[in-house]
């Protein structure tokens, strides 16, 4: 084998289709409500119908007697179980302790009271309605201000979400007793995380347990937990000494996952009369829900550091107050406290903008930091990676046809139309993180294996679900190498394959786990070349094509010969070992920060207050792209559930603590016909925290979305002095407006 | 998410049906509102008697002047029926505006109009249609007319035992027009408010108006003061919206998360502006 | 109660309980996982199938109704190895992300070229009212709807 053709296709950059999408358009894809197994149990929840109440007593008689039923557990009977962690530390940070059934008090509609396990699903079902709970019920607070004193400034609300994943949470648990083994599949964006965590919980060793996230059918942070029900389906499993499964109903999962968002702020913005920022202050109240859960301290500390947006000002002042209220912890949805802080502090300049007469495009071009200034430090104590800020916004504002459309819309108001042209800039704090600004660790993890075949098997810690790096890791990998993609295998989600790993959340699977894996191939690479070099017998080689090539002679040895030499291992390169296998876990320098900016366009209803989107203009700058198809996707998807919160997602509960949009018939998310056209475009000003250049995307059209629409509603009916609105725009809320200010 | 036990019968004849019925059975159609209820443990009927499975209840046909809907008729059915775009319109449109595509292709006229649900399309279009409701029991039959059908939220004429055979409607000439206006509530796709018009103009007047309001209050019902305030009219645009600002005379309006009382009455008069408007244009 | 249901072509005979939801007989009896519970209040569309040649939210049917009913699933699309163009569409224009809600997605997409051949975007749009999906935006669906529909135009 000595033909030295070189393979000249890459793959990095390109519109390439995924390589998990088989499996998932012919209905093959394993989540974990599919895992079956012989003997498997089915665990229903029983949960408080009560926000606030005392348990007088639980009666399991019945249920316990019911057909194929097996057991039934209350919090009682949990013995030895530690609580569902909060994974921020803080100073004088109050964590309630979290039992995993509720014992003698329910802080939250659908507080888990008991669960009853049966041979099958419909049976567990029908038991726990025979579970007598006698409960005193007591006063609820499900209103994060009424525990508080009145303030007076800009209010500015980010309601409560329901993130809403597709797939409702699942757990199946399988005790090997002994082996003292658990299996636990759950369906998770950080699947070592939950073996550390849960394992601690329940008292196991961490190496006899194993997770499994198997296909995830989206998380968007909701799956970014620790959840009561993931050590309780394990800890049945292993009293009953069978597999259970416990599959949420979409009912819980809008009652009992995490719910996002939560924040009432109040802010103040300085400027001088030119418009210079000078400084802008907050008080925040985050609506905390019953308990922290992993993450909920978090969420509003990432709004405080993206408090300066894009702006150069280095005043900067928060205040974070913090609520338990009887409703579902409030914890991480896309974004994450950054969509809240990039609200707020859009609508503050838009304010602004028009307190000062000026132009909403000129008072941000003015303001930017510039692109000279990076890297630069922000008074929240970041350091912006890289930025050319006024590059997208004057790319969008020529897309949108911003001059023209200013002049449209003096025309539409001598007419009494309603026309909006909303822009908001916004910038994000993603590939999430370095690991002392991170509770768990901001690394990320990648094996590379070729095995002896020559075939390619990554590992990545990441756990992606959905994002694609099945394919963009692939297209990194057979760069690097010289192979092509059906050469490569990308495995993830079962911490008994992969080596420790942190996560897919925060934009952070490819800057950060597809940086160890770059690092992972760079080691690879030296080693293949050693090998190479020592089987062309010359010290002077190149890896190109899937070939290591002697310079001199134009010999070549194969990849897959080159492969097969380290394992058969006849003979070695001095002070090399067998096998080609490299695995980096890579700490990120910093975190990388996105920007971009979206123009919306809007017509508003004059009659019904009904908002139509014209259109929507989204200039994202993530750095490099390594697939358009997908970050395009990315961006896409993120606008839609930006779009849901600015215009139909509330989650709303009642004074007695009940939620009274708990399903999807009261629930509005965008729907096909609801969306618009969303024309995406980008700049790319490459990171240089990681060697691939990327910065992320995953969360960038949710953050850069809802201030683009507001702030476009508020454009269309700033003539009758409306200064603000409230999330969701619904039709109501502007008909109110019309009918009141006209 | 899983129902109670129940019995279930697909009865092979009306008669069996009825025969059920009469003994407390309950009825089920298509099932997209009694499945879900049921699901949730909100409905838990102990036998239920499948209607579809009567497949001579599924048909559209025109008879003496009259077009006749079986109760199992999808809302596909009715939507993509050729018979009925031409000559009752309003039904198709209403039809098409029902739910979502899986939804209009399980769910019936009957079920539906027989679930009375306050905020459901069809009521509207019945109402102004003048629908008549062919109500079967197990000794007799009787036919009903709209305004008496449709009682209260979730009430009918329907009497323990009766089931809704079939549904009449009227073949209008072609100086009449029609037209189904709806705000959809975001969620559900249910009508936050939905107006029927109909409509006939004779030697450039409004000889006569019908208009059906749904999603306004707890039962479909008809506009009579708007319609009398029509009548004779040249349907200028002032005559329209002085018309219809009456839709909501006297009704106690429904108030919910997705709609106050103030705003759904507002967004009847537009609406019912708008589907006026809409039927008149259509006047060929 | 017995009841015989074919699926992709197959006859299934079982005895069930009248409250078994189709789509649990699709799943459990079937062994056909690829049909996905969503919200099970037929809001979402992730369980829908083709009954009859319609398609239908099976989370909202009991499996009795469907006595006789001849119902195809995401699983009985493709056939020898080669996908079904609707499939071929989803994949080409990255019409997925998590892959939950794809299975009916692509069912009611069939639907739609099914009762027409050449839809405009907004009829895509009206046609997929009854699925949600989380990810995608919708907007790469509709374009796979579109590519469907130009493929078999062509």
């Amino acid at each position: 084998m000595a033909t030295t053709t070189v393979k000249t296709e890459t793959f990095v950059g390109k519109r390439i289709r995924r390589r998990e999408d088989p499996r998932l358009i012919t209905g093959t894809a394993t989540y974990v409500e599919d895992v079956q197994m012989p003997g498997m149990h089915y665990a229903v929840i029983l949960r408080s119908p009560h926000a606030a109440a005392r348990i007088r007593s639980i009666d399991t008689k019945q249920a316990v007697a019911a057909p194929g039923v097996v057991c039934v557990f209350t919090g009682k009977d949990i013995k030895g179980v530690g609580a569902v962690p909060c994974g921020i530390a803080m100073p004088d940070l109050r964590v309630p302790p979290h039992t995993i059934l509720a014992t003698d008090r329910v802080y939250f509609v659908g507080h888990p009271i008991a669960v009853v396990v049966a041979r099958d699903r419909y049976l567990a079902r029908d038991a726990a309605d025979l579970i007598e709970v006698d409960y005193q019920v007591l006063p609820a607070v499900a209103d994060p201000e009424k525990a508080l004193a009145k303030v007076v400034k800009q209010r500015i609300v980010s309601q409560r979400l329901v993130p809403m994943a597709m797939e409702t949470r699942g757990v199946v648990a399988e005790w090997h007793g002994a082996d003292r083994q658990l299996n636990l599949y759950t369906s998770t964006q950080i699947p070592h995380l939950v073996r550390t965590l849960v394992a601690g919980m329940l008292g196991l060793e961490e190496n006899r347990m194993r997770v499994i996230a198997p296909e995830v059918g989206g998380g968007f942070g909701s799956k970014l937990n620790v959840y009561a029900e993931e050590a309780l389906t394990g800890y049945v499993s292993m009293k009953i000494q069978k597999p259970v499964k416990w599959i949420e109903s979409r009912r819980e999962n809008f009652t009992c996952t995490i719910h996002g968002r939560g924040h009432v702020d109040f802010y103040e913005i300085a400027a001088k009369r030119d418009g210079t920022i000078l400084g802008i202050k907050l008080k925040l109240i985050q609506d905390v829900g019953a308990y922290h859960q992993l993450l909920t301290p978090l969420i509003p500390q990432l709004s405080v550091l993206m408090m300066p947006g894009l702006y150069n000002t280095q005043n900067i002042r928060a205040d974070i107050v913090g609520v338990f209220t009887n409703c579902v912890p409030t914890d991480a949805y896309r974004g994450a406290g950054r969509p809240e802080a990039t609200h707020g502090i859009e609508r503050m300049v838009d304010m602004l903008a028009a307190e000062l007469q000026m132009d909403p495009a000129e008072i941000r071009l003015k303001n930017f930091v510039t692109k000279d200034k990076f890297p630069y430090p922000t008074a929240t104590g970041l350091v912006y990676d890289s930025g050319d800020y006024a590059t997208p916004l004057k790319k969008a504002l020529d897309l949108v046809g911003y001059h023209k459309l200013r002049q449209e819309q003096a025309d539409a108001r001598k007419q009494s139309k309603y026309m909006g042209i909303g822009i908001s800039t916004y910038g994000e704090i993603c590939a999430i993180g370095p690991s002392p600004a991170t509770p768990a660790g901001g690394w990320e993890s990648a094996t590379v294996k070729i095995e002896p075949s020559g075939k390619v098997t990554i590992m990545t810690g990441a756990c992606p679900h959905g994002q694609g790096e099945e394919t963009t890791f692939a297209q990194i990998a057979a760069d690097e190498l010289g192979v092509g993609l059906d050469d490569i295998l990308v495995l993830r989600g079962d911490t008994a394959v992969v080596q420790y790993g942190i996560g897919t959340f925060g934009s952070r699977a490819t800057a950060v786990g597809g940086s160890a894996l770059y690092y992972a191939l760079q080691d690879l690479k030296a080693k293949i070349k050693k090998f190479g070099a020592m089987l062309l017998e010359s010290e002077d080689v190149t890896l190109t094509g899937g070939k290591v090539i002697c310079n001199k002679t134009g010999n070549s040895k194969s990849l897959q010969e080159i492969a097969g030499a380290t394992y058969r291992a006849l003979k070695l390169p001095p002070n090399t070992e067998p096998g080609l296998m490299a695995t980096r876990f890579w700490e990120p320098p910093n975190f990388t920060f996105p920007f971009g900016a979206h123009i919306v366009v809007t017509d508003i209803d004059g009659e019904t207050g009904q908002i139509k989107i014209r259109r929507y203009v989204a200039v994202d700058d993530c750095g490099n792209i390594l697939n358009p198809l997908i970050v395009d996707g990315q961006v896409h998807g993120g606008v839609a559930q930006g779009l849901g919160q600015a215009l139909w997602e509330q989650a709303v509960y009642d004074d007695n603590g009940q939620l009274i949009t708990g399903e999807l018939m009261d629930y509005a998310v965008p729907r096909s016909h609801m969306m618009p056209w969303i024309e995406s475009h980008h700049t790319c000003t490459p990171s240089p925290v990681n060697p691939l250049g990327v910065k992320g995307v995953g969360e960038a059209g949710t953050i850069g979305c809802s201030p683009a629409v507001v702030n476009s509603v508020v454009d269309a009916l700033s003539p009758l002095g409306v200064r603000h609105i409230d999330m969701p725009l619904t039709p109501e809320k502007i008909w109110k407006l019309l009918a009141t200010k006209n | 998410m899983i129902a109670q036990k129940f019995e279930y019968t697909a009865p092979k004849s009306l008669d069996e049906a009825l025969h059920l019925l009469a003994s407390g059975a309950k009825p089920i159609a298509g099932g997209m509102s009694l499945i879900p209820m049921m699901k949730l443990r909100l409905a838990a009927p102990e036998h239920l008697v499948d209607l579809r499975a009567l497949k001579d209840l599924s048909y559209i046909r025109e008879a003496g002047g009259q077009l006749h809907i079986g109760a199992t008729a999808s809302h596909y059915d009715v939507e993509s029926s050729a018979l009925l775009r031409q000559k009752c319109p309003l039904l198709t449109e209403t039809a098409a505006a029902i739910g979502d595509v899986q939804v209009r292709n399980m769910g019936t006229i009957g079920g539906s109009v027989a679930h009375a649900d306050p905020a459901a399309d069809y009521p509207a279009a019945l109402q102004a249609l003048e629908a008549k409701f062919v109500l079967q029991g197990a000794k007799s039959e009787r036919v009903v007319g709209a305004t008496d059908f449709f009682v209260d939220a979730f009430t009918t004429a329907l009497e323990p035992g009766e089931i809704l055979r079939e549904v009449i409607v009227p073949i209008d000439d072609a100086r009449t027009g029609t037209s189904y206006q709806k705000m959809a509530q975001p969620a559900s796709g249910f009508a936050i408010v939905g107006v029927a018009a109909r409509v006939r103009q004779n030697a450039g007047k409004i000889s006569f108006a019908r208009l059906g309001i749904t999603g306004l209050s707890n039962r479909a019902y008809r506009a009579s003061a708007s319609e009398k305030a029509l009548e004779g009219k040249s349907s200028t645009p002032a005559d329209i919206q002085s018309a219809a600002a009456l839709v909501a005379q006297g009704i106690d309006a429904n108030s919910d998360l997705h709609a106050s009382a103030d705003y759904r009455r507002h967004l009847a008069v537009v609406h019912a502006s708008r589907a006026l408007k809409t039927a008149l244009s259509r006047i060929a | 109660m017995d009841i015989t249901l074919t699926i992709n072509g197959k006859s299934y005979s079982q005895d069930v309980e009248p409250r078994l939801l189709l789509i649990h007989f699709v799943r459990d009896v079937a062994g056909l996982t690829g049909t996905h519970m969503g919200c099970e209040t037929s809001l979402c569309g992730a369980c829908t199938v083709e009954l009859n040649g319609k398609a239908i939210k099976s989370c909202t049917m009991f499996a009795v109704q469907a006595k006789g009913a001849d119902i195809v699933t995401v699983e009985g699309l493709a056939s020898d190895g080669k996908l079904d163009p609707m499939q071929e569409a989803f994949w080409n224009e990255h019409g997925l992300q998590c892959g939950f809600c794809t299975p009916g997605m692509i069912m009611a997409s069939k639907q739609i070229l099914d009762r027409n051949p050449a839809p405009t975007e907004d009829e895509i749009r009206h046609g997929l009212e009854g699925n949600v999906c989380r990810c995608t935006g919708y907007q790469h669906i509709v374009n796979a709807v579109k590519a469907a529909a130009a493929g078999a135009g062509k």
